[in-house]
């Protein structure tokens, strides 16, 4: 898969869940979680959103992992295949 | 009362249908049917607005002479939406604090019509849009009224202030057992399955309450009325400023699996606006968490008529002592706001230490 594939699956998932969320201002280093307002609720549901979207599995102890937007890119290119 | 969806006289209704939306000081609700039945009389109409505890319809049940008023609207007054209430990101409200945007004068172009970053930053190109200089700070205050929302928190809140004798009590929790435990069940589970440490504080908030019931009800005709039930009000704080609060009904007979369900669904049913009626009612405590954010200690305000309000801040690492060795632990700090004139601070010190212990043995939760 695609980076821009990758990060329309980033985008699709947060939909739902920040539907005002615009990526395009978010710095690609910035932690995703403080720059949307997301709760740990939230973030469960964006990572459930990414696992279906991409059928790649997230170990909870990986969750540290994908803190920023280049993180997230980072992490799931190589496992989406 | 809006959008109000019974189709006709003559339909069959049954319990738990969804047949209005009611918009309230806080939010649109979804208002159900509490009896099964067929429309005989319909009383109210869209656009119409009503006061509290008016029947919308009148239906005949089965096995009932007369037809009934089964379609109560909620306990919420309801009004109008809020002419002044703005919809915007938590991004766009902090651009335009930063840019000077008065967020009243910005058309949102989101979904639902939010207003969204850019939004603020087109708006701050136009001079027309940027708020006025605070010149004179009085009368720039005044200028934009508290939304509905807004102001029936304050009435809650300032009733709670000015009526309940509030005690508070706090306790540090060591989680390594918990934390630990709660690992270790996600490693086996998918995504999907897997529970948050806020699913197992609410069991041991139930829990608890059933050894300690006097924190479990409300205070009315000045004397303390238990309830048989544990429904846990829930904060949920939304993504366009302020809260509701749903509630998770019979939380102590529910399993953690249940709980998290639970959870998952008012909490997106409640930032979508899709909450019913029967979501808003009857909670007889309320938690909050604000983990999230970052605080440590939450010192809450009742929501009366309840007796009592949970709350919990962020797990965090503390150097921690056991069994005469020093290390460092996962601690969550879990504090009591309880009403006086139903308990002392006794047994809310017992409730305290009955939701510690619970959470030192997660496997029983």
């Amino acid at each position: 898969m695609t980076e821009p594939a990758i990060r329309q699956a980033i985008e699709h998932s947060l939909r739902g869940i920040a539907p005002e969320a615009d990526l395009q201002h978010v710095p690609p280093d910035a932690n995703l979680r403080e720059a949307l307002d997301i709760d740990s609720f939230d973030f469960l549901n964006f990572l459930i959103g990414l696992h279906t979207r991409l059928g790649v599995e997230i170990p909870e102890s990986d969750y540290g992992k994908l803190s920023t937007l280049s993180e997230l890119i980072r992490y799931l290119l190589p496992k989406s295949g | 009362m809006g959008e109000f969806r019974m189709p006709s006289l003559g339909d069959a209704v049954k319990r738990g249908d969804i047949v209005a939306i009611v918009g309230t000081d806080k939010a649109d609700i979804e208002v159900e049917v509490y009896e099964t039945g067929t429309v005989r009389t319909l009383i109210a109409q869209p656009g119409e607005k009503l006061p509290v505890g008016a029947p919308l319809a009148l239906l005949e049940v089965p096995g009932e002479a007369a037809p009934s008023a089964g379609v109560p609207p909620p306990r919420p007054t309801p009004t109008p939406q809020p002419a002044g209430r703005i919809h915007a990101s938590p991004l766009a409200r902090k651009l335009a604090d930063e840019l000077g945007v008065d967020l009243a004068n910005v058309q949102g172009t989101g979904p639902h019509g939010i207003i969204e970053s850019h939004d603020v930053e087109r708006a701050a190109a136009k001079p027309a849009a940027r708020a006025a200089p605070a010149v004179q700070p009085a009368a720039s205050a005044a200028a934009e009224p508290p939304s509905g929302m807004r102001r029936a928190i304050a009435a809650a809140m300032a009733r709670s202030n000015r009526e309940i004798p509030h005690y508070y009590l706090s306790t540090q929790i060591d989680m390594s057992t918990t934390i630990g435990w709660l690992e270790q069940t996600n490693r086996q589970r998918s995504i999907e399955k897997r529970l948050l440490p806020a699913a197992l504080l609410l069991k041991g908030v139930a829990r608890a309450l059933v050894e300690v019931p006097e924190l479990n009800g409300y205070w009315v005709e000045d004397q303390l009325k238990p309830s048989a039930e544990i429904h846990l009000g829930v904060a949920v704080s939304l993504r366009t400023g302020g809260l509701m609060v749903p509630t998770i009904h019979s939380a102590n007979q529910r399993s953690l699996d249940e709980l998290m369900t639970d959870l998952r669904d008012i909490i997106t049913r409640t930032r979508a606006g899709r909450l019913r009626s029967s979501d808003i009612t009857d909670s007889t405590i309320t938690i909050t968490n604000l983990g999230d954010l970052g605080v440590e200690t939450v010192y809450g305000v009742i929501y009366p008529p309840q007796v009592a309000l949970v709350g919990f801040g962020k797990i965090v690492e503390r150097p921690w002592t056991a069994h005469g060795m020093l290390g460092v632990r996962p601690v969550l700090t879990a504090t009591l706001a309880a009403d006086h004139r139903a308990t002392d601070g006794r047994r809310g010190a017992q409730f305290l230490d009955i939701l510690s212990s619970a959470l030192q043995k997660p496997q029983t939760l």
